[in-house]
């Protein structure tokens, strides 16, 4: 299938912070959305679609479009858990081949560290449902529910925890060479805001068997914002376009007699690489959404970079570093685990992804021409979102 | 006796569930169609796997094995905070459904507990609350 290039990403911005106390979620998607337009060389009428996940005080896209002044052609209010961004990513790319909008804007606020949110540790409050009545008695935190697939991946495979460890250590690595990483955990008070080795993370505190604390991503404040345009704005925007080539989105459940450790990604993954027309073994660049060490190892399989239940052996040997020489370089910016998640990480894989295809990333992967961005929404060993995007340089 | 979370009502696909946890019986649905997956968990008032609308109770001998586990050393939730650690698991029940749910009854939770184990289910009456919980425990070989 030929590859098409419509819709790019011409303008990005992160918002620096990752403790803001007095700063409104609103606030955070609004500074963002004006600063990704000057990096775009975009102005705010430009803007013809809203993708919104429903964040922010105000809540919805439809409150969004009333506080920003824009009325725009498209509002697209996918809410689907932190691969939200994923799956508005994808859905701009079919507006924009559609015809429907030419500039559309996709934006991210939260004080989820201000505001104390127990986002792994706390309950889930709302209604009762068939689901949720079936689940409250047994006190299965978010860090909990993630734990099941691991539990369940080291005895199916035999993957062990110094593999597992070994996605923190590149993700770590990473982060100690993006300044605002390192201030991400400055202000949120790691213990130890220096590189570290497998053994540090063994001897981290276990949260919920066999999570330990170096395997679970942080929980801080902050946002970002991204602009999609079509072919005709991109070129004339200040910044080489970075193209979207191919989507996917899909979702899972538990089942009765399913496989935990196969995700959403499993679906969503062949969808978009084959949109693309590229294959796993061709990409430089996997943004993939870090929550937990367990995440990554799963949606990795899922994605086709190794065979399932291999990625305990694929891991080992610091491949995933960005200067390991091997690829694919994982989550450059320090990922969640390191550098940035306030709740929804979703937003941050497409910007890395981008700063690396344009070559402004802190950990630059030398000539990197194919990134993956995928965004795991929900609880992985539950209920959950997979939205794959493939983003290839100009 | 424990101070879990209770279900809430009016809730009506999951009510005679609990009514049947309530006189100690661990209820799942069938499909009555010519189905392929005729085993309905989490109750619904539909089959998942045909659309079917008809659908039967039946209850469980209440064995099964343990899926896969964790167990929750921090949570802020009442009920759970001043718990020390304590077990979540998944458990495939010999009809073929998958439930959450927790193992009771080891010495130590971090290490008796393991995929594979047999395990059987009982109701775990709470403080409060007119739901017991179902739960489950290590089957002595």
């Amino acid at each position: 299938m030929a590859q098409e290039r419509q819709a790019a990403i011409v303008g990005i911005h992160e918002y620096p912070l990752r403790v803001a106390p007095g700063v409104s979620a609103m606030n955070v998607k609004v500074d963002s959305i004006r600063a990704a337009l000057d990096d775009a060389g975009l102005k705010w009428s430009d803007i013809d679609a809203i993708y919104d996940a429903q964040d922010g005080e105000a809540g919805g896209g439809l409150q969004l479009a009333a506080y920003l002044g824009l009325r725009p052609t498209v509002l697209d209010t996918t809410q689907v858990g932190g691969s939200s961004y994923e799956f508005q990513a994808a859905h701009a790319m079919r507006d924009i081949a559609a015809g429907k909008c030419n500039v559309a804007v996709l934006s991210y606020g939260s004080t989820s560290a201000s505001n104390r949110v127990a986002i792994g540790t706390g309950g889930r409050g709302g209604p009762a449902t068939w689901a949720t009545n079936m689940e409250t008695p047994y006190g299965a935190t978010l860090i909990a529910n993630y734990a099941m697939v691991k539990q369940r991946h080291m005895f199916e495979y035999g993957s062990t925890d110094e593999q597992f460890a070994g996605i923190s250590v590149a993700t770590r690595h990473h982060a100690m060479r993006n300044p605002e990483a390192v201030k991400a955990m400055t202000d949120l008070q790691f213990v130890g805001v220096n590189e570290i080795t497998p053994q540090d993370v063994l001897d981290s505190r276990i949260v919920a068997d066999p999570l330990h604390l170096l395997e679970c991503c942080m929980i801080s404040d902050g946002g970002g914002a991204l602009i999609i345009a079509s072919a005709e704005v991109a070129r004339n925007c200040k910044k080489p376009p970075v193209w979207l080539i191919g989507a996917g989105e899909a979702t899972k459940y538990r089942e009765n007699g399913g496989d935990i450790t196969t995700s959403a990604g499993a679906q969503s993954g062949p969808i978009a690489f084959g949109e693309a027309g590229v294959s796993p073994d061709e990409i430089d660049i996997a943004m993939i959404y870090d929550s937990f060490t367990i995440t990554v190892a799963v949606c990795l399989e899922d994605l086709g970079f190794c065979p399932k239940g291999e990625v305990g052996a694929y891991v080992e040997g610091g491949r995933l570093a960005f200067d390991s020489g091997e690829g694919p370089a994982l989550n450059t910016d320090g990922g969640g685990l390191s550098s940035n998640h306030p709740g929804m990480r979703g937003i941050f894989l497409l910007l890395e992804g981008a700063r690396q295809l344009r070559g402004e990333s802190t950990s630059q992967v030398p000539d990197a021409k194919l990134a993956v961005a995928h965004g795991n929404g929900g609880l992985l060993g539950g209920t959950h979102t997979g939205g794959t995007v493939i983003l290839a340089k100009d | 006796m424990a101070n879990r979370p209770q279900p809430r009502f009016p809730e009506p696909h999951t009510e005679p569930f609990w009514e049947g946890a309530q006189q100690g019986e661990l209820r799942y649905q069938r499909c009555n169609e010519d189905c392929d997956e005729p085993v309905v968990f989490y109750p619904r008032h539909h089959c998942p796997a045909c659309g079917s609308d008809n659908l039967d109770w039946h209850v469980s001998a209440g064995e099964g094995t343990v899926y896969t586990f964790s167990v929750v050393r921090q949570n802020r939730m009442p009920g759970f905070i001043d718990l020390g650690a304590y077990s979540v698991a998944y458990i495939d029940l010999d009809e073929g459904f998958r439930m959450m749910s927790s193992v009771v009854g080891v010495d130590d939770p971090t290490t008796d507990i393991s995929i594979g184990q047999r395990v059987r289910v009982e109701f775990e009456e709470q403080d409060e609350g007119d739901y017991p919980i179902p739960v489950f425990r290590p089957i002595e070989e």
